[in-house]
Formats: C-alpha cells, sequence, structure tokens
C-alpha cells in the first residue's frame, strides 16, 4: 500500500471548480515533484492534502505525520529560531525536551544555521528564514513532507540554498511532494512529476517520460521555460 | 484650610480613584478580551449584539452611562439599594465602557495576525486555544500596547466623573475643598496629581513596550 493516495479529489471555491478528479499515490522514499502554471491547483490540492482546506469529494488515504513548508515561512515572530522548532514537538507530541533539544541542534547544524538558535526569525535572510521553518517542519518526524512553492519568495542566490537542502534530504530518502516552478530542480531532484493544469493532472511518470512528453499543453508550458 | 490637611484630603480621595482605575482595568480587559472573540465569533446574532453594545458605549457620554447603571435599578425596576452601591455602579459602569474600546483594540490587533500563523500552527498540531494562547495573543498584546496605553491614560483622567455619583475620589473631594474654600487651589493641586499619576503609567507601559522589543514582525 502505498504511503499517501489520493483518489477522486474535487474541489470548488463557489463557480471556480479548482480541482476536478485528482488521483496519484506517493510511496515512501518518493520524492515527487507538481508542477504546472499558476492558478493550475497545485496549491490547492497540497491544501487538501494538508487540511488546510476541506475537499468537496475524494479520498485522502495517509495515516502518519506530516510537515508542510510554506512559500511565505510562517514562522512565529516572537518565538526565538529554537522555540520555534522544538515547541510543537514538547507540546503537541508531548515528547521529550531534551531529546527534542538534541534533535533540533542537530536540524539547525545541518541547516547551516547552528549560530542562530537565538535569534529571532526577523533577523534572519529569507533563505535561512525557510531553512529555519524546514528544520522546524523535520523536528516533529514527519513521515512525509510537502513544500508549497518554497522558493517562490526568495532570490535566485536564496533560492539555492533551500534547493540544496531539499535535495540533501531527497539523499536521506525523505518521502516528499513539492509543489515548485522551479524546473531544472523538478527534474534533477523528483522520482515522479506530476504536470496539472486547469485543475486536472495531464501528464504524470518519470521526469524523462514528463519532460519528453508529446502532450501539446505539457509541451507549451516547459516551452516558455527553454525559451 | 491648612496646605497639609489639603493635600492629606486629596490624597485620600486619590486612594479611591486608583482602587476605581485598578478594578476597572482588572475587569475590563478580560471582559474586553471576550467582547472582541463575540464580535468576531462566526454566530451573526452574538456578532451583532457585541456590535450594538459597543456602538452604544462609545456613542453615548460615561458620564450618562455612570448615572443610568446607578438610578437604572430603581427608575426601570423600581429597586431600592443602599449608598455602598455608588462604588458598585462606578466600577460596572466604568468597566462595560472601557471594556467596548478594549475589544475593538483586540479586534484590531488580532485581525492583523496573518493568516499563515494559524495555518502554520494547525499543521503544527496546536489546538484552537493554543494556537490563540501561544501563537496569536503574545503578538497582539505586542500591536495593542501604544493603543492601551492611551485608553489607560484616558482611565486615569476619566475616573473624574465618577464626581456625578458623589464618589469621595480625588476630583469629588478637590471640588467640595474649592467650593469651601472659595479658592481654585486644591483643583489645581488635584491636577497636579493626575499628571503625575498620569506620568507614573505612562513610564510603566512603556516598560512593557521595551520589554517586548525583542523581536519585530
Amino acid at each position: 500500500m502505498s504511503l499517501l493516495e489520493v483518489k477522486n479529489l474535487k474541489k470548488s471555491f463557489g463557480d471556480n471548480v479548482v480541482l476536478k478528479d485528482i488521483s496519484f499515490n506517493v510511496e515512501k522514499g518518493e520524492v515527487l515533484s507538481i508542477i504546472g502554471p499558476s492558478g493550475s491547483g497545485k496549491s490547492t490540492l497540497l491544501r487538501c492534502i494538508t487540511d488546510l482546506e476541506t475537499e468537496d469529494s475524494g479520498e485522502i488515504n495517509f495515516d502518519g505525520t506530516f510537515g508542510l513548508v510554506f512559500q511565505n515561512f510562517n514562522l512565529f515572530p516572537h518565538h526565538s529560531v529554537m522555540k520555534n522548532i522544538v515547541n510543537a514537538p514538547i507540546r503537541v507530541q508531548k515528547r521529550d525536551k531534551d531529546e527534542v533539544y538534541a534533535h533540533a541542534r542537530d536540524l539547525l547544524k545541518k541547516m547551516g544555521l547552528s549560530d542562530k538558535e537565538d535569534a529571532y526569525p526577523s533577523e534572519l535572510s529569507g533563505g535561512q528564514q525557510q531553512r529555519v521553518s524546514i528544520a522546524r517542519a523535520l523536528c516533529m518526524d514527519p513521515d512525509i513532507l510537502f513544500f508549497d512553492e518554497p522558493t517562490s519568495a526568495l532570490d535566485p542566490e536564496l533560492t539555492g540554498e533551500i534547493l540544496q537542502v531539499i535535495k540533501d534530504l531527497a539523499a536521506e530518502h525523505m518521502t516528499m511532494v513539492i509543489v515548485t516552478h522551479e524546473m531544472n530542480f523538478a527534474r534533477n531532484v523528483s522520482d515522479n512529476i506530476i504536470f496539472m493544469d486547469g485543475g486536472v493532472i495531464v501528464e504524470e511518470g518519470s521526469p524523462e517520460e514528463v519532460f519528453s512528453s508529446d502532450n501539446q499543453r505539457m509541451k507549451d508550458f516547459l516551452g516558455k521555460f527553454y525559451e | 484650610m491648612l496646605l497639609s490637611k489639603i493635600l492629606e484630603e486629596l490624597l485620600w480621595g486619590m486612594g479611591t480613584s486608583i482602587e476605581i482605575f485598578l478594578l476597572t482595568l482588572l475587569f475590563s480587559i478580560p471582559l474586553g478580551l471576550a467582547v472582541a472573540a463575540g464580535r468576531m465569533s462566526s454566530f451573526k446574532p452574538l456578532q451583532w449584539i457585541m456590535k450594538a453594545y459597543i456602538s452604544i458605549m462609545r456613542g453615548t457620554p460615561l458620564m450618562l452611562q455612570l448615572i443610568v447603571v446607578f438610578f437604572g435599578p430603581y427608575y426601570i425596576f423600581g429597586m431600592t439599594l443602599s449608598r455602598d452601591f455608588r462604588m458598585v455602579a462606578v466600577i460596572i459602569a466604568f468597566t462595560i465602557n472601557y471594556a467596548a474600546y478594549f475589544a475593538e483594540i483586540f479586534r484590531g490587533g488580532i485581525e492583523s495576525i496573518p493568516n499563515g500563523q494559524y495555518e502554520a500552527a494547525q499543521v503544527l498540531g496546536y489546538n484552537r486555544l493554543e494556537t490563540f494562547f501561544i501563537i496569536v495573543l503574545p503578538q497582539v498584546v505586542k500591536i495593542v500596547l501604544p493603543s492601551i496605553t492611551n485608553e489607560v491614560i484616558t482611565l486615569v483622567k476619566d475616573t473624574s466623573l465618577s464626581f456625578v455619583l458623589a464618589i469621595p475620589e480625588m476630583f469629588t473631594v478637590a471640588k467640595q475643598i474649592a467650593a469651601a474654600e472659595a479658592s481654585i487651589s486644591a483643583l489645581l493641586i488635584a491636577g497636579g496629581f493626575y499628571y503625575l499619576f498620569n506620568a507614573l503609567v505612562a513610564f510603566v507601559m512603556e516598560r512593557f513596550e521595551k520589554r517586548l522589543d525583542y523581536y519585530d514582525t
């Protein structure tokens, strides 16, 4: 059985049908990227899976914990970097304090932010904030990590450092679902890619399959990136 | 009357002023938070009631509200209340009046917290109560503190309105002395005391604001 199964998912906002019948699976250890033009429903799909939106119909089968990394980081500005990371595992998951702090320090080291434990989010660059938010999500020991356009709020220089972090996680076989506009990155890091347009999955498969697709919409979309 | 006697009586009155001030803050801030919650509730009737309540409290004179709270039970319901009820009436009137202002300040603060904060909290598994008290409220306090300071300073001066119910607070006392002595000096001294009281309030509130300066949004 797959780690995550999405079956016939449908979602509308008023008259606007955003998701028209989405089905896909994610296996343990898989890195899946969801690409497509703005308004194609990618983010809504992620928000339905993570319970930030309620689907109109369909099934989401997932038994475990997940983390979500937001486009705008959404760190808590009044908490230090450390507290941002450890507070939920300690308060919500009721885990051992020492274990959580040790885990958080490990993660911060991995993110190259060991010296920022006591800093506040506003004192960090966008790239650093996003790395903290990834550490925050990872400290919950998620079975699956979702990314909602994690680099869209960052300039190109900072984008690279976030993509590198995600690549490192992929190398550790973290299960990830990444909504992104970074085509080259999606191609390099993903096991599978879903291309969405107009609320439906137009194309899905390995990066090679998707990027060499004969589907006209897929070709038009990729064409814009290679021009 | 000797100056020392005047000062002594004014300071006695100031004790009552401080009592009104502290009790009003103690009750009106939590009530304001509750009213703000009702005002933002998705349950429409509750929303309307809170809206009407805030509108009336802010739209009519506080002095009138003091009179209505004290005399209302007698004229409307025919209840006879002891003179001790005066102080209770003052606290009730001040509390419900200031709660309306605080409610609007809190509402503004709560609504300025970005939705992403709630979403991040939800994804991390915080329940609604934890989200409010751990994530939202501490940020709201920082945002609303300057507006709260304004209201608190106004409250110090507004306590003088209780003279209308002949509560022996500082302004009432000063007026009585001024009338008896046919001199304005007691009132001027009272003015000086109000000023010092507020200087202290401003100092304390500034310290609170500084303590919350440790982060930027």
